[in-house]
């Protein structure tokens, strides 16, 4: 099984092309955070008090935190379900939604997640002045989206994809929207959706574990949790400290995924619509739940819960229908017109905002310095790429043609994706410091740390669903050496490749902000970059400064994927997808 | 199947009195649209049908020829553009009570149940759950299925999943059963069977319906169930002929009556004024002076146009062949073998009157050859009696480069015709073009050219 990419799958049908509505779209996006930023600034100060929360370092504290940094991604797992199915639904139901919800999404997904932490977090604390409940909501809603975006490309492709005639078969039998929606749609959107869910997840925890411990300005936030344990232990310079933080992690990722995720995922394989009982390798087995399956007990807890759902499922509703006169002007074009002219008028609004606003802080004087830092990150971005493709596309296809070492190696990778890099950056910190290496060369590793397994998660599953006869073939032929790279292998794993490189450069690009920046006690180290800017822009507190950093990095993220990958990809799927 | 007593119509639903119609369609017009600036592409026009009770009619045509149009809007799933469907007295709005469908991909859900999967619409209906239970056994029952219950249509074969498919659909009690080819997706003895124990049911007056109607594309098929089969033609798709079959059931194809009447419909289908492809959804235009570029043509593959013409050069043909005897030996459906039969015919090499094809000398000519005459010949064809494929090579003749883009092609064609049918007369015209080395086609450029790679 490969990382979806609900949001590439979906591209082939759409133009490459940057329209008017990639404008708006765009300036919508940044003129809600600076909207955040602005009417936050003012509640910011005074509430130092409450958020330094007392934390030790004694790693009998580690259970507690672990529980606490597990219930904010749980919290934020279950917002992201809400707002994928709503979100996901009306963008594949309605024309209208899916004209703007679909860019939206687009640029949503583009924007470096911890960029606008500092956003969320003057937000939701001037929502709860002097609650710690402020802090809480911005740490998960920093993992939310993490989540959210991807979760509901993938259930809004799913939607798109329901096959014609199961939809056909359910308005034959009359079942009206929202029983074919629990009866048809979200069983069929079942299994992508939770695989992405999984996926999501593992990314969110280097995200859960960045934002539990925050300066903006004055104002340091550290929730309890082992992201701002591992935070202290930073400040404090200790290492063994560091060291129980990493194994806590790792015991709460494998309990994560023994007993959430492995459940779900065979659990969900009964939703697969491919008929044919013949798919590549065997189904995914949870001794979970077959434990639970079996289990009187559980049964017993799950009955009363099942019959709720059901009931609430199967809720009749009188379909709605506008009146012929209504729903005439509803349809037709210049109702498309008037829409489009709000929108339109709200996001010249929105940049015009934006614009006065990054204007009384920064002075634009200072954007060709922003994309010019923006630069070097895409460079070491696009030389962290290259490097660990050299490292794992031959070893991932190397693993792949070995279905029994796939078989034990593909978990693990997909575990070392999960693991939070950031909670290594110290190791790393400590060894610049040590031999005094350039910042600049040495700090950009720790962007790939993370993202680099999608790399190799990818390239095992495309290298493992190489068809046997088609092995046999080039075996006949004697086709040997580099031949078999550049005419076979290379090729056949390209789409999965691309898949797991766009995941890392994504990954690499968000960690930017995190890894341009980095401390050991009292040492800062600094690359030049724009995840430094924007870090730097954060510790002052700096609005004008971190929207029009965040502004510059998303633009460049998202022609990045419009100009690179999506077209990367769609030649892929096209000339070379096995399938 | 079992001897289950079949009390599964509710008693709400009155038997219709008979001579009265269930279902009447008047002047029905269906079109898609192809998006702005473009015609529209019309796929039915000018149907009329009357259903009445206690016939099974059939719908028989090629594929194009809007019959599972027509079916999908009988069943509610598509609105018609124009004309009236009259079902039961009143107008059709949508998925009715009385209409039920069986689809030729079965359209289970598989994450339900046998059991579950025939109980869905009942559900929907409103019916309580020991009702609900009562009635999908008995159906269950009736089509075979008992044992099965409980599985998951994964697990079951083709032939027992669209039982499946007609449990859900008969458990309704619908008055008009609608079949969507759905015999098509199994083998041909899976198909025999299910054929044949419906066709049993009806006659024992055991299914709880009171009308069906079938599409497909299979001639035999519709002579061995129907009472009356309505025969399309393409483009636009309409009402091309209607014949009734009093053959006494069971129906066998040995029979000499029955082979008639199969004979008969080959005859009507390859009646050249009822295959003739005009320029679909150009009828508006006025003919243009340009002869032939309107003509639609199917992406028939070289190999099987090739493999006909030997089949029908050797035993026991000799260059001659009823056309459903052609069909049988080969094992192909209607939908297979025309498309290939009417290639010949546009080669000209072959002719084809009164339901029997027989080769022409080229055609004779070309099977005797060796690998570069056969292309030869096929070239001097394709130039003389394609328009499009002389027009392509006439283009790259007197460009100074060589080379054409696929759009000045696709462009002129879609003067005439719609986008989809441009786009398979193109891909057919590269195809044969590529074999008779009249042009090259580079698919990364979308450019056709002289080169031939060396």
């Amino acid at each position: 099984m490969t990382a979806h990419h609900p949001s590439l799958a979906a591209a082939p049908e759409r133009r490459f092309r940057i329209n008017v509505w990639d404008f708006l779209v765009f300036a919508l996006v940044i003129g809600a955070l600076a909207l955040v930023a602005f009417g936050g600034r003012q509640t910011v100060q005074p509430l130092d008090t409450v958020t330094r929360a007392p934390l030790s370092l004694d790693p009998v504290n580690l259970p507690n935190y672990a529980l606490r940094t597990t219930l904010r991604m749980l919290a934020a797992m279950g917002l992201s379900l809400l707002f994928t199915f709503v979100y996901g639904a009306a963008a594949a139901k309605s024309r209208r939604g899916e004209m703007i919800l679909i860019p939206l999404l687009d640029v949503l997904q583009s924007v470096p997640i911890l960029g606008f932490l500092s956003f969320t977090v003057t937000g939701f604390m001037s929502l709860f002045p002097g609650n710690v409940l402020g802090v809480e909501l911005a740490a998960i809603f920093v993992i939310f989206t993490s989540q959210a975006w991807n979760m509901a490309f993938s259930f809004y492709y799913s939607l798109k994809t329901v096959p014609k005639d199961l939809k056909d078969a359910s308005d034959s039998l009359r079942l009206g929207a929202w029983w074919r929606f629990w009866i048809l749609e979200a069983p069929y959107a079942a299994p992508g959706l939770i695989w992405n869910a999984m996926m999501s997840m593992s990314g969110a925890w280097f995200f859960v574990v960045a934002s539990e411990a925050i300066s903006v300005g004055r104002t340091t936030i550290a929730l309890p949790g082992v992201g701002s344990y591992v935070q202290l232990a930073i400040d404090h310079g200790d290492m063994k400290a560091v060291g129980w933080a990493v194994l806590t992690m790792l015991i709460v990722i494998l309990i994560y995924d023994q007993l959430l995720f492995r459940p779900l995922v065979a659990w969900s394989e009964k939703f697969r619509v491919d008929m044919s009982a013949v798919s590549q390798g065997p189904p995914p087995q949870s001794w979970f739940l077959d434990f639970i399956q079996r289990a009187q007990l559980a049964k017993r807890v799950w009955t009363p819960v099942g019959r709720v759902v059901h009931r609430l499922q199967r809720i009749r509703f009188a379909e709605f229908r506008m009146p012929p006169a209504v729903a005439d002007v509803w349809a037709s074009r210049k109702a498309d017109y008037a829409l489009a002219s709000v929108m339109g008028l709200l996001a010249l609004y929105a940049a015009f905002k934006v614009v006065a606003y990054v204007g009384t802080g920064v002075g634009w004087g200072e954007l060709p310095r922003v994309v010019g830092l923006t630069g070097l990150t895409l460079i070491r971005v696009i030389v962290l790429l290259v490097v660990a493709s050299l490292i794992w596309v031959p070893i991932g296809v190397w693993v792949g043609l070995r279905p029994k070492l796939a078989e034990v190696v593909q978990p693990l990778t997909q575990f070392a994706a999960a693991f939070p890099s950031n909670l290594l950056f110290p190791v790393f910190v400590l060894a610049i410091v040590a031999t005094h290496a350039n910042a600049d060369i040495w700090l950009s590793p720790l962007m790939i740390l993370g993202a680099q397994w999608y790399i190799l998660f990818n390239v095992i599953a495309g290298a493992s669903s190489f068809p046997a006869d088609m092995r046999e073939a080039t075996a006949s032929l004697g086709i040997k050496g580099w031949p078999w790279w550049r005419k076979v292998m290379l090729p056949a794993i390209f789409p999965s490749y691309v898949t797991g490189a766009l995941t890392a450069s994504g990954g690499a690009w968000n960690a930017a902000i995190v890894a341009e920046v980095a401390s050991w006690r009292d040492t800062r180290l600094e690359a030049h970059g724009i995840g430094a800017y924007i870090a730097d822009a954060t510790a002052k507190g700096d609005f004008p400064r971190i929207t029009l950093g965040v502004a510059v990095m998303a633009l460049f993220v998202v022609l990045l994927n419009r100009y690179f990958w999506r077209p990367v990809f769609a030649y892929g799927s096209r000339k070379l997808g096995l399938a | 199947m079992t001897d289950t007593a079949l009390k599964l119509r509710p008693q709400v639903a009155p038997e219709p009195r008979t001579g009265q119609p269930l279902l009447e369609i008047r002047n029905l017009r269906q079109v898609y649209k192809k998006g702005a600036g473009l015609g529209d592409l019309v796929v039915l026009d000018g149907v009329d049908l009357t259903l009445r009770p206690g016939e099974i009619v059939g719908l028989l045509g090629r594929s194009g020829s809007g019959k599972s149009s027509l079916l999908r809007i009988i069943a509610g799933l598509n609105r018609p553009a124009g004309g009236e469907v009259i079902w039961r007295g009143k107008p059709l709005d949508g998925p009715t009570e009385g209409i039920a469908m069986v689809f030729q991909s079965f359209a289970l859900f598989p994450w339900l149940t046998v059991l579950e999967n025939v109980e869905i619409g009942l559900e929907a209906l409103g019916v309580g759950p020991e009702e609900r239970r009562r009635r999908a056994l008995q159906g269950i029952d009736l089509i075979g299925l008992d044992g099965f219950e409980s599985a998951y249509p994964k697990e079951l074969s083709g032939g027992m999943r669209q039982r499946v498919g007609f449990a859900r659909a008969l458990v309704l009690a619908p008055e008009l059963l609608l079949l969507d080819e759905p015999f098509s997706a199994l083998d041909v003895l899976t198909a025999e069977t299910l054929r044949t124990d419906l066709v049993e049911l009806w006659q024992e007056k055991r299914l709880p319906i009171s009308s069906m109607l079938l599409v497909t594309h299979s001639i035999e098929e519709s002579v061995l169930m129907c009472d009356r089969v309505v025969i399309f033609a393409s483009n636009p798709g309409r009402i091309a002929a209607e014949i009734k079959i009093d053959l006494a059931h069971p129906r066998s194809r040995h029979d000499e009556a029955f082979n008639r009447i199969v004979d008969q419909i080959y005859g009507l289908m390859t009646n050249p004024a009822n295959l003739a492809k005009p320029a679909a959804g150009a009828s508006a235009q006025p003919e243009q002076s340009k002869p032939g570029m309107s003509l639609v043509l199917s992406n028939v593959a070289t190999t099987d146009l090739a493999g006909l013409m030997e089949t029908l050069t050797g035993e026991p043909f000799s260059g001659r062949a009823d056309l459903p005897e052609l069909g049988d030996y080969l094992n192909m459906e209607v939908d297979e073998l025309f498309p290939i039969v009417e290639t010949l015919q546009l080669f000209r090499f072959a002719e084809v009157a009164h339901g029997d094809i027989r080769l022409t000398d080229a055609g004779r000519r070309f099977v005797d050859s060796d690998v570069d005459q056969r292309k030869r010949i096929f070239r001097d064809h394709l130039l003389q009696y394609v328009p499009i494929a002389a027009l392509i090579r006439r283009v790259l003749d007197e460009r100074p480069a060589h080379r054409a883009p696929y759009r000045r092609f696709s462009e002129e064609l879609e003067d005439f015709m719609s986008e989809a049918f441009a786009e398979e007369t193109l891909d057919a015209v590269i195809n044969w073009g590529r074999y008779a080395e009249l042009f090259a086609y580079d698919e990364d450029t979308q450019g056709f050219s002289l080169e031939n790679p060396t």
